[in-house]
């Protein structure tokens, strides 16, 4: 009895629900639908794929492509957040509904090496620091010959000491788009 | 007299969730319940093994399709206090903001499956028609209906602008007024009164030494609630825990909806109370050794997570403890002598949330 009041205002009122396909609501506009990127901003640093907690996306910087399993992603917009060129944004609409599974490849052009041989003049003393990552196979090669000289230095410079030194025989180029690519390609 | 074994669960007309009991019956009076747990265990706990602890709020979030928002705000503020972050004044604000419109629609939902659950669906539309509102305001401000992912460690990543906020308290006025209008009906009506008052009682005694949490222990008489700690920006709102005497079906109904319109007020304050300032803190390295115990107020009850860090980026141990999970030894208490009629009433006035209990 105490719901008749309601009862009766619903019964005059119109339906609260649409009619769904036909009638479709205006999309809230910050919502996070569909992922889209512009490839041509892109310049497979892999920040993205790093961020993502799904871990769909997929970068290599070497090949110049950029993946993502659509049906993985989970709609965080962590990787639009954290994207340094603003290539990745999101639809307010989401995806249509899929039949088969696909995975969506794009391919772009990595920025060239070539701005890095301007910076890689300086490295040769900026180096020490920040080289955790180039470790494994500056070790490999170089360890006995220098570790006898190198002794009493502290362990991490050493070992990117030799670093530098092999490359700057191999190559003076490689060096720092040797540790980027890594860091793209995990 | 014959004892008959009733299965319950896990697939159930008034089940949401996925619980089995077996149900040991002797003429129609039940006299034992044993649950069965296991149908939805996603094992999420052992992800923290292989995402990172910033992704593990979003991991995080995924416990609980319902109150996503309490869970991220319950393992950032555990990362936050192993790791000395300080979350700045208006992001903990936020957090409350879009904590207790969880908390709100939460209890609406449940409002309205509870009384599907005794059989009264015109009032399961009207509250479910109710919370879309609160579930359009999070769409539009945080971009997502229900995981609306917008902490990060440190704080939150979502900001709400002055209209946003004034179109929030015009909405939420409304939710208030159209909550109230139905409030005579749950609490007074009579038929439904009859199917829930003086079911499955808990006394204040059995609800505490059976671990019971939130509504389901404030409806039997004690005045438990973790807000009341403080946690975040709590300790600056004004509010009182939503106490029922009676411990029946009723009294926890009554928790809930009187707690609907306690969150509208939450939110009211913290929006009045909302500072100006930085939305998060910058966070550089990884949770050092140590562990931590945080507890905040879900809309079930209490929740805890246990953190232990190991100085990488991966944690030692995460370990979720679900309001649900405490809630079901109090279930089973209540269960023997009930009526098998009225065992979905007794169910569902826990509030299951089975996919929270086994993550």
């Amino acid at each position: 009895m105490l719901f008749t009041p309601n009862v009766i205002k619903n019964l005059l009122k119109k339906p609260v629900t649409r009619k769904y396909p036909f009638e479709v609501r205006a999309p809230f506009s910050n919502y996070r639908g569909e992922l889209v990127i512009d490839i041509n901003k892109c310049i497979f640093c892999g920040l993205c794929s790093r961020k993502c907690p799904s871990q769909c996306i997929t970068v290599d910087k070497s090949s110049g492509t950029w993946q993502c399993d659509p049906h993985a992603c989970v709609y965080c917009g962590l990787c639009r957040d954290n994207c340094p060129t603003k290539c990745l944004s999101m639809k307010d609409t989401h995806r249509k509904p899929v039949a088969e599974k696909v995975t969506w490849i794009e391919h772009g052009n990595p920025p060239k090496p070539k701005k890095r041989t301007v910076e890689a003049k300086p490295e040769p003393e900026v180096k020490p620091e920040p080289a955790p990552e180039a470790k494994p196979e500056a070790e490999v090669e170089a360890k006995p010959e220098v570790k006898v000289e190198a002794k009493t230095e502290a362990p991490v410079e050493t070992k990117v000491e030799v670093k530098s030194e092999v490359e700057a025989k191999a190559k003076p180029k490689t060096k720092k788009s040797g540790k980027k690519g890594k860091k793209g390609g995990k | 007299m014959a004892t008959t074994v009733i299965p319950f669960g896990p697939q159930h007309p008034v089940l949401p969730e996925p619980v089995h009991l077996t149900l040991k019956v002797e003429d129609e009076i039940v006299k034992e319940a044993i649950p069965a747990l296991g149908y939805v265990h996603r094992g999420l706990e052992k992800l923290a093994d292989i995402r990172d602890y910033h992704q593990m709020i979003n991991v995080c979030e995924r416990v609980c399709g319902i109150c996503s928002m309490i869970h991220a705000v319950c393992y950032s503020q555990s990362i936050e206090e192993l790791m000395g972050v300080e979350v700045p004044d208006r992001a903990k604000m936020l957090r409350i903001i879009w904590s207790e419109l969880h908390r709100c629609h939460s209890h609406l939902l449940w409002l309205g499956l509870f009384a599907d659950a005794f059989g009264f669906e015109a009032l399961f539309m009207q509250f479910w028609r109710v919370r879309e509102r609160i579930m359009d305001i999070n769409e539009a401000t945080t971009g997502s209906r229900v995981i609306v992912s917008v902490n990060v460690i440190g704080g939150v990543r979502a900001d709400l602008s002055p209209e946003q906020i004034r179109w929030i308290l015009s909405e939420i006025e409304i939710v208030e007024k159209e909550v109230r209008a139905m409030q005579d009906t749950i609490m007074n009506d009579y038929t439904v009164k009859s199917r829930t008052v003086g079911i499955g009682v808990m006394t204040k005694e059995q609800a505490w030494e059976l671990g019971a949490a939130g509504p389901t222990l404030r409806g039997s008489g004690v005045a438990q609630d973790m807000r009341m700690t403080g946690y975040g920006a709590y300790g600056e709102l004004d509010f009182e825990p939503v106490v029922e005497t009676a411990g029946d079906c009723w009294a926890r109904s009554t928790v809930r909806f009187r707690e609907v319109l306690q969150s509208i007020d939450l939110v009211r304050q913290a929006i009045a109370k909302l500072p100006e300032g930085e939305l998060a803190t910058k966070v550089k390295g990884n949770p050092p050794e140590g562990e931590i115990f945080t507890r905040v107020e879900q809309p079930r009850g209490e929740c805890v997570y246990y953190i232990r860090g190991n100085g990488t980026k991966h944690l030692d141990r995460l370990r979720i403890r679900t309001p649900t999970f405490a809630n079901i030894p109090p279930l089973l208490g209540m269960l023997p002598g009930c009526e098998l009629a009225d065992v979905p009433v007794i169910v569902l006035s826990i509030d299951p949330c089975i996919s929270c209990t086994e993550r």
